[in-house]
């Protein structure tokens, strides 16, 4: 049964596989790569250095304005949720900033902060901290109003409160919320690399195709932002889970 | 052949032998059998998890059991069949239709105007006028149940699989409801096959209770209520049969 | 009653404070690019009367229409089918996971090398990015209803078909529409970030276009107020449209 599983799921990705290169072989063009080549482009990417040190760059900006994000996000997230005024007064303009992308930011970004990795930081900051105040928020709001009562009951102080049944109540919502935010930064860390600095997956994507039409470069650097998006992912939900 | 009065000579509706059901180490029911005659009302009683409500889906045809095997007049049952239909908890009202709509549900096959009537006769019969255009959301769980009897009934079923249908409601609701349930079947005679938890509910409502050991859950002992309805709660009759299955559970009559 | 006052009162103050703080930094400040509140509006007039508020709004707007139309298209079908058959969601579900970290940002270079500059690349990646959550929502959807539904549909005697039709589809409906109005805000989010690199027309290329050919700050944040009210407004149709159907059934999230 478990065998059957696992051919069943690499069946399916050899057929997406399969298709690529039938498609790449059918297409006109000669730019664009097969699977193979693609599969090369990393290998070579790798054997001049090249692969860790763009990895490392696009994580290290994921993680500055994540951690950002995260340190202003969850408290302003819960004093939304907790006083339910303060929330009717900023909701309106969270409302308005949450359909404009990130990447619509990039020209203010660039005017305040300079073409690089600042810039990069705040783009992906404005992602991540959006997702994170509205969970946090929701997450606040659906505190069972029967468990504060009883900690009142029980005389706890304020604090106590946050601390022994607000905190461990909102947990398990708040991590969802900053798995999507991760989710969210590692998408606008593409992008904001792909128009503000100089190293980077998304730097490398841009300038793969700039510098020389190498789209297996290209498209060995989409792989790559999958399969690391995907690795976070499933790193945020071991941490759900735990 | 010239069917007699009495209903121990109506012909066997449905017939288990030997049934047996395992998940694989654990035995669940081992060695049922019984039969139910045309027009009872088979009440199968037992404490929760012991085995009742999947001899139920066995009989109703979306399980196969280990062994044995079930035959309704006399065919080999194979799945489930609109002939004999099955009634939930109230949870099984689809939500996104209305009463009316949930009533029609299974009368696709006939024209416009004799689904119409067939509808408005059971929305009659279980009591719920005024309430055909409602949503599930906006009835209690009586009328909820009700309207799934009626929605089992509108098809026309010779046998009715009835699964703790009242477990969800409220005790004085159940009340009503198993009176509610006597009033409609007496209106419309249906083979029915009852399963529940609470020992007064199947005095209350059966002509024979199948009471069920643990698991593996077998027959231990049928007894027959011979009362005629409406049945007192009160009288002798009543109180009697109903210690008799106390004791052959094994209960206290002291709390 | 007083919530609902104060839901309008107090945005209002915040906005007016907002408004002028922002309008007595620019002036402290004394910068020269970014734009004050006025400006700003100044700005959207300037739009206007070049007329090219309109064009650039409704541009932007047929791309998402199309690209969203498309992955609803293919991707409910798609979410119920890989809902209802086990088999063909333990096939299908690894190369989901792996294509759907991929920002659609990322595939730009592909679009453009695939479409060339112009209307079609943006309504691809539109499509991507919104078919994805559409497929996935759908497909949780049918996963949770409850069997029972389906036990009754088949004690009744329904096809296969007919249970999917008049079933399935009914119960997920909640849940479907819920996800078809999150892909919607990400085809917003896409199209305008598409528009800044792959083609000339449209809210997104407005903010690129503004800032590249004379640094108008005002009109760049005329442009981000836009899209922020468009998305708003979008986002606020589809949710009508949600509360209309699931109230009709009454459906509670149990």
């Amino acid at each position: 049964m478990r065998t059957r599983k696992l051919l069943l799921s690499l069946s399916g990705v050899a057929a997406l596989v399969a298709l690529w290169s039938l498609g790449v072989a059918l297409h006109r063009t000669t730019i664009l790569p097969g699977p193979f080549k693609v599969l090369a482009g990393v290998v070579d990417l790798a054997r001049r250095g090249l692969l860790v040190r763009h990895v490392v760059a696009s994580l290290f900006r994921v993680t500055w304005g994540y951690v950002l994000a995260v340190v202003v996000g969850i408290p302003v997230g819960l004093c939304l949720g907790w006083w339910r005024r303060a929330h009717r007064a900023v909701d309106p303009f969270l409302q308005i900033l949450r359909p404009i992308s990130p990447l619509a930011w990039i020209p203010i970004s660039i005017l305040w902060f300079g073409v690089g990795d600042r810039a990069a930081v705040f783009i992906i900051f404005l992602g991540a901290v959006l997702p994170i105040i509205v969970s946090a928020t929701n997450a606040v709001a659906a505190v069972p109003s029967v468990h504060l009562r009883a900690a009142r009951n029980f005389g706890l102080s304020s604090r106590e409160v946050l601390v022994r049944v607000i905190f461990p109540s909102v947990l398990p919502q708040l991590i969802v919320g900053m798995r999507l935010a991760l989710g969210v930064a590692w998408l606008v860390v593409v992008a904001a690399e792909m128009i503000a600095v100089s190293s980077g997956l998304g730097f490398l994507i841009v300038d793969a195709r700039n510098a020389g039409n190498r789209y297996d470069l290209v498209v060995a650097g989409m792989v790559l932002i999958g399969v690391i998006g995907l690795c976070l992912d499933a790193g945020m939900r071991r941490l759900e889970r735990a | 052949m010239v069917a007699a009065a009495a209903p121990t000579a109506a012909p066997v509706k449905i017939g288990l032998r030997g049934v047996q059901m395992r998940y694989g180490a654990v035995e669940v029911l081992r060695d049922v059998s019984l039969d139910v005659r045309e027009g009872e009302l088979v009440c199968l009683l037992g404490p929760s998890g012991c085995g009742k409500s999947t001899l139920l889906n066995i009989v109703g045809g979306f399980l196969e059991p280990s062994g044995g095997e079930v035959r309704i007049d006399g065919e080999p049952v194979r799945g489930p069949d609109p002939r004999r239909i099955f009634v939930f908890q109230e949870r099984g009202v689809f939500p996104w239709l209305t009463v009316e709509g949930n009533i029609a549900f299974g009368l696709s096959k006939l024209a416009a105007a004799e689904r119409a009537q067939i509808v408005a006769h059971y929305v009659e019969l279980v009591g719920l006028e005024g309430f055909e255009r409602a949503f599930p959301d906006e009835l209690s769980g009586g009328m909820k149940q009700r309207v799934e009897v009626a929605r089992a009934l509108a098809v026309k079923p010779d046998v009715l699989y009835l699964d703790e249908p009242f477990g969800a409601l409220d005790s004085i609701t159940r009340l009503q409801m198993r009176s509610e349930l006597l009033r409609i079947l007496q209106a419309e005679k249906k083979t029915i096959l009852f399963v529940t938890h609470d020992i007064d509910e199947s005095v209350q409502l059966a002509d024979r209770v199948v009471v069920m050991s643990t698991r593996p859950a077998t027959v231990r002992r049928i007894v027959e209520i011979d009362l005629a309805h409406p049945r007192d709660l009160s009288s002798r009759r009543y109180l009697e049969l109903r210690d008799s299955i106390l004791e052959e559970i094994g209960l206290a009559h002291k709390i | 009653m007083r919530a609902r006052i104060e839901s309008i009162v107090l945005p209002l103050l915040v906005g007016v404070l907002v408004v002028a703080l922002w309008s007595a930094s620019v002036r402290w400040t004394g910068t020269k690019v970014f734009p004050s509140p006025l400006q700003v509006v100044r700005g959207l007039g300037e739009l206007w009367r070049r007329g090219l508020l309109l064009p650039y709004l409704g541009d932007s707007l047929v791309r998402v229409a199309v690209g969203y139309g498309a992955a609803v298209a293919l991707g409910v079908p798609l979410g119920l089918w890989l809902g209802w058959s086990r088999n063909l969601a333990t096939a299908v579900n690894p190369v989901i996971q792996l294509l759907r970290p991929i920002s659609p940002i990322a595939w730009i270079p592909v679009a453009i090398v695939l479409f060339g500059i112009g209307n079609l690349a943006p309504i691809f990646l539109v499509f991507l990015g919104a078919l994805f959550p559409i497929v996935v929502t759908t497909q949780n959807g049918v996963g949770a209803v409850p069997p029972m539904y389906l036990r009754a549909a088949r004690n009744f005697g329904l096809s296969s078909g007919q249970m999917v039709r008049r079933v399935l589809l009914p119960a997920a409906l909640p849940q479907i529409l819920s996800g078809l109005r999150i892909a919607l805000g990400i085809a917003w989010l896409v199209v305008v970030a598409a528009e800044m690199i792959a083609v000339d027309s449209g809210l997104g290329y407005l903010i690129i276009d503004a800032r590249n050919a004379g640094k108008r700050y005002d009109l760049v944040v005329a442009g981000m107020l836009l899209i922020g009210a468009t998305g708003l407004v979008l986002d606020f149709a589809a949710r009508r449209c949600e509360r209309l159907r699931a109230l009709r059934w009454g459906f509670r999230a149990d």
